[in-house]
């Protein structure tokens, strides 16, 4: 079939070409202004001075780099790596399991059970956190039952789970599609020259459904790292995420370079770790 | 297979943990009483509070302005990004910097966008919401038509072609047709996201009139009422069957297309 695309006229290249600028030029243009301009402002802001009502001044300055090394920066951007790993690790401890005994169901309860565990996250997000302020809050569900008056909300640890219920399915998918690409007889192998159930797991298993686990945990702890309704709704003001202070020098300080800075931070953040999930899943 | 049992205990966990909030909400949606978190009997007068709140009236209008408004730019756009990046090109670049915006936290567009819009000092409303979320719903669309685009066989062009079509009717005659279940499915996809996205949103939207998503968000910072309770169950009731619907279309479609 290919032996007939030579011969080709050579106007029809030039009609290709054309082709491939109608096709390109409206969404590229579209990337260009409104994703690349706005990144790069992002970045150049953070060298300028703030305005007095938001905006900026452009007099060259290092002061929001040097506000953003100020300890009680530094230990908010520590706090949410610190809460983002932590959701992301117990995303990790429910979804292998449950992506585990979804691939092996049979095939018409596997569809039943995989739109089951996507099917929350196509509800409305905020709908889904102020679920949990009902159930957690003084007087609901989880208290009435238990019989206490315990204080459930507004902690780091309600922060977590807020961000592992909004964001456990986008654990599970990528697993299930890592761990039912398996062969089963690389398993059962294992099995027949005397592994343990625990050894297959670790030497078999889990090497080869890495990038699985490597994919799923990036979708987890991005939008977790970056959040702030999260934090704000269920973190109450006592626990400030760098979403947060995004959010606050944005829209109520009004201090767009600082806020800038801050985002720039958060974007490192996540390069590096893309970096490095790239890197483990090339030597997976 | 050997199967431990003590897997079962995260699966259903995992299950539980995932519907348990879902269920109460929808519960409490009925209470009889003031209070949001103690069921005292049954009644629909939530509902019917809830009908008669205009301010979820304007949102939901809003919503939806703004969604059709982004779908139909991503559409078109993505599609024929989608075309252009898988006929046209072998940039890993472009492949990157066009699903970029799906990748980003929606705080970082949400904060590039407004820089933007300030900077050529646009009026913030419902267009410019409009145009953020086409942004990253055409990142989607061109995603979903490029899987389809890549299974699909590309000598059926080059016949119409050789056959002596121009290259708009074999794009119009030829390509779309076979691309019309990811475009559907993109649209979709598209129109979804934007109804609850939040954020990108609440950063541009300005001092205008609020989409749904910023409208529940404000009752909640106010308080706690089994109102929201309601609008949460009719939401999830929307959501619900648009997903299930959704399920069926594609299973439809993939049967059509391996017939």
């Amino acid at each position: 079939m290919k032996s007939e695309v030579k011969t080709r006229p050579a106007s029809r290249s030039i009609g290709r070409r054309l082709g491939a600028f109608v096709l390109l030029s409206p969404g590229l243009t579209y990337l260009v202004v409104l994703l690349l301009v706005p990144l790069a402002l992002v970045l150049s802001y953070t060298v300028f001075r703030r305005g007095r009502f938001g905006g900026v001044v452009y007099e060259f300055t290092t002061e929001n780099f040097a506000r953003l090394v100020d300890p009680l920066y530094l230990d908010v951007l520590g706090g949410s790596l610190k809460i983002a790993a932590l959701t992301t690790v117990l995303a990790l401890l429910l979804g292998y399991p449950t992506a585990y005994l979804i691939a092996q169901l049979p095939r018409k309860w596997k569809t039943v059970a995989l739109v089951a565990v996507v099917l929350p996250f196509w509800t409305n997000f905020i709908i889904r956190i102020y679920a949990w302020i009902i159930l957690l809050s003084g007087p609901g569900l989880v208290n009435s039952v238990l019989g206490t008056e315990l204080e459930l909300l507004y902690k780091e640890s309600t922060i977590v789970v807020g961000l592992l219920y909004s964001y456990l399915p986008l654990m599970v998918l990528p697993l299930y599609a890592a761990i039912e690409r398996l062969d089963p007889q690389l398993r059962e192998a294992s099995a027949n020259l005397g592994a343990s159930g625990f050894t297959t797991f670790r030497k078999v298993t889990l090497p080869l459904t890495l990038p699985g686990v490597l994919t799923g945990s990036m979708f987890v702890f991005v939008p977790s790292f970056g959040n702030f309704v999260i934090p704000e709704l269920l973190g109450g003001s006592k626990t400030l995420m760098a979403g947060n202070v995004i959010r606050n020098e944005f829209l109520k300080a009004r201090d767009w370079p600082f806020a800038s800075t801050v985002t720039l931070a958060l974007i490192a953040v996540l390069v590096v770790l893309l970096l490095a999930q790239a890197w483990a899943a090339r030597r997976a | 297979m050997r199967r431990s049992k003590i897997l079962y205990v995260p699966f259903w966990a995992t299950y539980v943990f995932l519907y348990l909030p879902i269920v109460v909400l929808v519960v409490m949606s009925f209470n009889s009483g003031k209070s949001a978190y103690t069921y005292e009997g049954f009644s629909l007068k939530w509902y019917g509070e809830l009908a008669a709140d205009e301010r979820v009236q304007t949102g939901v209008v809003n919503t939806l302005i703004v969604a059709a408004g982004s779908t139909a730019i991503a559409t078109v756009l993505g599609t024929l990004l989608a075309v252009g990046l898988v006929r046209h090109t072998r940039s890993k670049a472009l492949d990157a910097l066009a699903l970029m915006p799906a990748v980003l936290p929606d705080l970082v567009l949400a904060i590039g966008l407004l820089l933007f819009y300030g900077l050529i000092q646009m009026t913030l409303g419902l267009y410019s919401v409009m145009l953020s979320h086409a942004l990253f719903s055409m990142a989607f669309v061109a995603a979903v038509v490029r899987t389809r685009l890549v299974g699909a066989d590309s000598s059926l062009e080059e016949a119409s072609r050789d056959l002596g079509a121009g290259p708009v009717s074999t794009f119009v005659r030829i390509t779309l047709p076979q691309l019309t279940p990811g475009i559907v499915a993109g649209a979709l996809l598209a129109f979804t996201l934007s109804l609850d996205e939040f954020v990108i949103a609440f950063f541009t939207i300005g001092n205008a009139e609020p989409t749904l998503p910023i409208v529940i968000y404000s009752m909640i910072r106010f308080g706690v009422t089994p109102k929201i309770n309601a609008l949460a169950a009719i939401l999830l009731l929307v959501s619900f069957t648009a997903v299930i619907a959704g399920q069926r279309l594609t299973k439809i479609g993939e049967s059509r297309a391996q017939d």
